[in-house]
């Protein structure tokens, strides 16, 4: 009885603190002439985006605009995860090298990133890209890349005639060699030897890829971007915008996997991996079927927060210069006279991004785990 | 038995040996760490090369960077538009804290005594670079002194030591009256300086110290609501900790310093500062909250049972039980986030509301045409001093590990 008055009186205080908020708003709003509504989402926007993955003009609508400020927020959280990964792992290794100078260069470059604000990390490399040599005397990096000011030029692969067909191929190799697999997965379970099965499967996508490829006549081609004058013409130019941004969230995020991968693999304990050589287990097999699994388990929950505060820190883009979900609701705010509605879009369209991130990670996660009798 | 029998063999000759391989010495320490396979010796002199060529262009620069737009604006670096007749104050809070810190890093020892010399450490280095800046000697010799009263206190106590209890209390009162000395109060002999004239260093440790202070009762309020039986309250705790640690920061300080205004009444001003403390607070606190709640859940259920068993109620069992098993577990995890909160203490200024901490200060530095292009060298320093702070934390949080023995027992 107690109990539920409590609750009551706790629930009562909340709506109470609440219904004052909503009353000072729709006072304030009247003065101010401010409105609430989603109605202004087909209105024409009337500004321009920099960068943007579909076609969008300043005439478009506000609700065209906010997608195209989603569309940048998942493109630069996708690319900054899958690249925050790669070197994340090769950094948590190289904090576990034996060799010196090699770990105390990661073990810098983890403390650097760790103890300094994100945003300031953006802000400083954005400087250094704005500075960068002009188009003209462009830093030319192996493999037709090119840095200058105006951003990272690199070759974009194009599909020639006949990339169907090779596709076709390549997918089914790919499909065959999942099932030798899958067969092997089974054998293994039951106690048997795998075999070659898994050699056979990836030997038979290499082939179909390269002799498919011979065969059609290259199925991909470059696009290599040209030097003019002014700019380059042809291959895949990112603004110095959003170069800056990912780079920027990929070290940052990556320091931080790499503390996450560290931790993981020095927690398998060491009789784990004499016990897998001592059943004479090799190498690696050793790391393919008893580190890292385990390691795994450990691995995949801290890692998903770090994807998770990847996608929440993109929202910094505004500093740089990016138009991402923030910075074009931002200039929505301001011009709509709607903020309020603004922000619990916004606000709702992140918690979105986050609650299906832990979802599919979740999922992953339970894949992993030990099943516990 | 004879004794002859075993002399009566015949002597094999002695094997020689392979002498011995080194293990100390730097010939031993090279090979084992840097050339120990034909792999590691041709990476460790890849990387070594790549390391030398980026050292020296970072040299260079350092060297040739002009170094004069941090020293000339050294001042608003540190305390913003701080009125220079008032600027005693912030010595005096200096001061205070010097002295504390000193005391406390001789009387108990541990993590602190590793805060104590980076804060020494930062006074002394602060003090040189303003023999150098138009603050002028006065204030360095002021800076440096404080540097030598922690000294002189840590000397002091290391012979008496001074019991906790009255240590604690000492900083429980030190706080409010640092904000006392450096805000004033109308009708004191110390006039008000409006926060909206605080800025730089100043306001960065202002807006950390608040949401750390502010947001660790608030979380672990949160995190009993969450793990508490009474289903509405769990439910609201939940909904509240999820929804915040869903969005950005700079949503959560976007609100606070635009739209917050909007749901008060028309004569109710809070103040920017205030509006961004908050911010960070209910920010912060959702972090706490999840950080105590795991505190929470590693206390056996027996503690819980036998509190009940002796008799105590809900509060008491929480306040004398679970509490203080629960949050000296979690100590370290939550200095890790107040670092974190440190560091995020920059996006107020993105966020609008006119706050100009260290970073802001840095960008309206930038703005001044004397200084034109000289982004690097103000962003650089930023960073420095970012990371001496944060480093200072980190290292006192291993210790404090490795004190509480986290891990370990």
């Amino acid at each position: 009885m107690l109990r539920a008055v409590a609750q009551l009186a706790a629930l009562g205080l909340v709506l109470l603190f609440a219904a004052w908020l909503l009353l000072n708003l729709g006072d304030n709003m009247r003065q101010s002439r401010l409105s609430f509504g989603f109605g202004f989402l087909n209105s024409t926007a009337g500004f321009d985006i920099g960068e943007t993955l579909f076609a969008y003009s300043a005439t478009d609508t506000y609700l065209r605009a906010f997608l195209v400020g989603l569309a940048n927020t998942l493109l630069v959280s996708l690319l900054g995860i899958i690249l925050a990964t790669i070197l994340g792992v090769i950094t948590g290794v190289a904090r576990l090298s034996k060799n010196w100078l090699v770990n105390k260069i990661a073990a810098g470059y983890v403390e650097l990133m760790r103890n300094t604000p994100l945003l300031v990390q953006l802000v400083l490399i954005y400087a250094v890209m704005i500075q960068l040599p002009s188009v003209a005397n462009s830093i030319a990096l192996p493999g037709s890349i090119f840095l200058n000011q105006r951003g990272l030029s690199m070759p974009r692969p194009v599909t020639e005639p006949g990339f169907g067909i090779w596709l076709a191929v390549v997918l089914v190799a790919v499909g065959v060699a999942l099932a030798a697999h899958i067969v092997a997965g089974r054998r293994e379970d039951a106690g048997r030897s795998p075999g070659r099965l898994r050699l056979a499967g990836l030997l038979m996508v290499v082939l179909a890829a390269i002799g498919g490829g011979i065969v059609v006549g290259g199925p991909i081609g470059l696009d290599v971007p040209e030097q003019q004058r002014f700019n380059f013409v042809g291959g895949l130019t990112i603004s110095p915008e959003l170069t800056a941004l990912l780079f920027g969230l990929v070290i940052y995020t990556a320091a931080f996997i790499g503390e996450v991968v560290r931790g993981g693999i020095q927690a398998v304990r060491r009789g784990q991996i004499e016990a897998a050589s001592s059943i004479g287990l090799t190498d690696m097999q050793t790391l393919r079927m008893i580190v890292f699994p385990q390691a795994l388990r450990i691995i995949v929950p801290p890692l998903t927060s770090q994807y998770l505060n990847l996608a929440k820190n993109s929202s910094l883009a505004i500093a740089v210069g990016f138009a991402d979900l923030f910075s074009v609701s931002r200039t929505m705010a301001n011009q709509t006279g709607n903020p309020i509605s603004v922000i619990v879009l916004v606000m709702a369209t992140y918690l979105v991004i986050s609650l299906v991130t832990s979802l599919l990670m979740n999922i992953y996660n339970r894949r992993v785990q030990v099943l516990e009798r | 038995m004879s004794g002859g029998e075993l002399a009566d063999l015949p002597r094999l000759p002695p094997v020689p040996e392979p002498p011995p391989v080194r293990t100390i010495g730097l010939a031993a320490w090279l090979r084992a760490n840097l050339f120990s396979s034909w792999m590691s010796s041709l990476v460790t002199i890849l990387v070594g090369l790549v390391v030398a060529y980026v050292g020296l262009l970072v040299v260079q620069w350092v060297i040739n960077a002009r170094w004069e737009v941090v020293t000339e604006n050294l001042r608003l670096f540190l305390m913003g538009q701080y009125p220079i007749e008032h600027a005693w104050r912030i010595w005096l809070a200096l001061a205070g804290l010097s002295l504390l810190t000193g005391l406390t890093a001789a009387s108990a020892g541990g993590p602190t005594r590793a805060l104590a010399t980076w804060l020494a450490a930062g006074q002394a280095m602060l003090g040189l670079l303003m023999l150098d800046s138009p603050m002028g000697t006065v204030a360095a010799l002021a800076t440096m002194a404080n540097a030598g009263l922690l000294w002189l206190a840590f000397v002091v106590a290391l012979r008496r030591p001074v019991p906790s209890r009255a240590l604690g209390f000492a900083w429980l009162v030190y706080v409010p009256a640092a904000l006392f000395v450096l805000h004033g109060m109308g009708g004191t002999p110390l006039d008000v300086v409006p926060a909206r004239f605080w800025g730089g260093l100043l306001l960065t440790f202002m807006l950390a110290i608040a949401g750390i202070v502010l947001s660790f009762p608030f979380g672990v309020l949160l995190a009993l609501g969450r793990r508490s039986d009474m289903r509405l309250i769990s439910g609201m705790s939940t909904t509240f900790i999820e929804v915040v640690r869903g969005v950005p920061l700079i949503t959560i300080l976007f609100m606070a310093s635009i739209l917050l205004p909007l749901f008060l009444p028309g004569d109710l001003r809070i103040d920017a500062v205030l509006r961004a403390i908050g911010g960070i607070t209910i920010f912060s606190a959702a972090y706490v909250a999840e950080n105590v709640r795991g505190g929470l859940q590693a206390i056996p259920s027996g503690q819980i049972e036998a509190a009940n068993a002796i008799g105590l109620n809900a509060f008491q069992r929480n306040l004398y039980i679970v509490l203080p098993q629960a949050l000296r577990s979690v100590i370290p995890a939550n200095v890790g986030l107040f670092i974190s909160l440190l560091k995020d203490t920059t996006l107020v200024f993105i966020a609008g509301g006119g706050l100009l901490e260290l970073l802001g200060i840095g960008r309206s530095v930038l703005a001044q045409p004397a200084f034109f292009g000289t982004h690097l060298e103000v962003y650089v320093f930023i960073s420095a001093v970012f990371f001496v702070l944060c480093y200072a934390m980190s290292q006192a949080s291993y210790r404090l590990e490795a004190a509480m023995g986290v891990g370990t027992r």
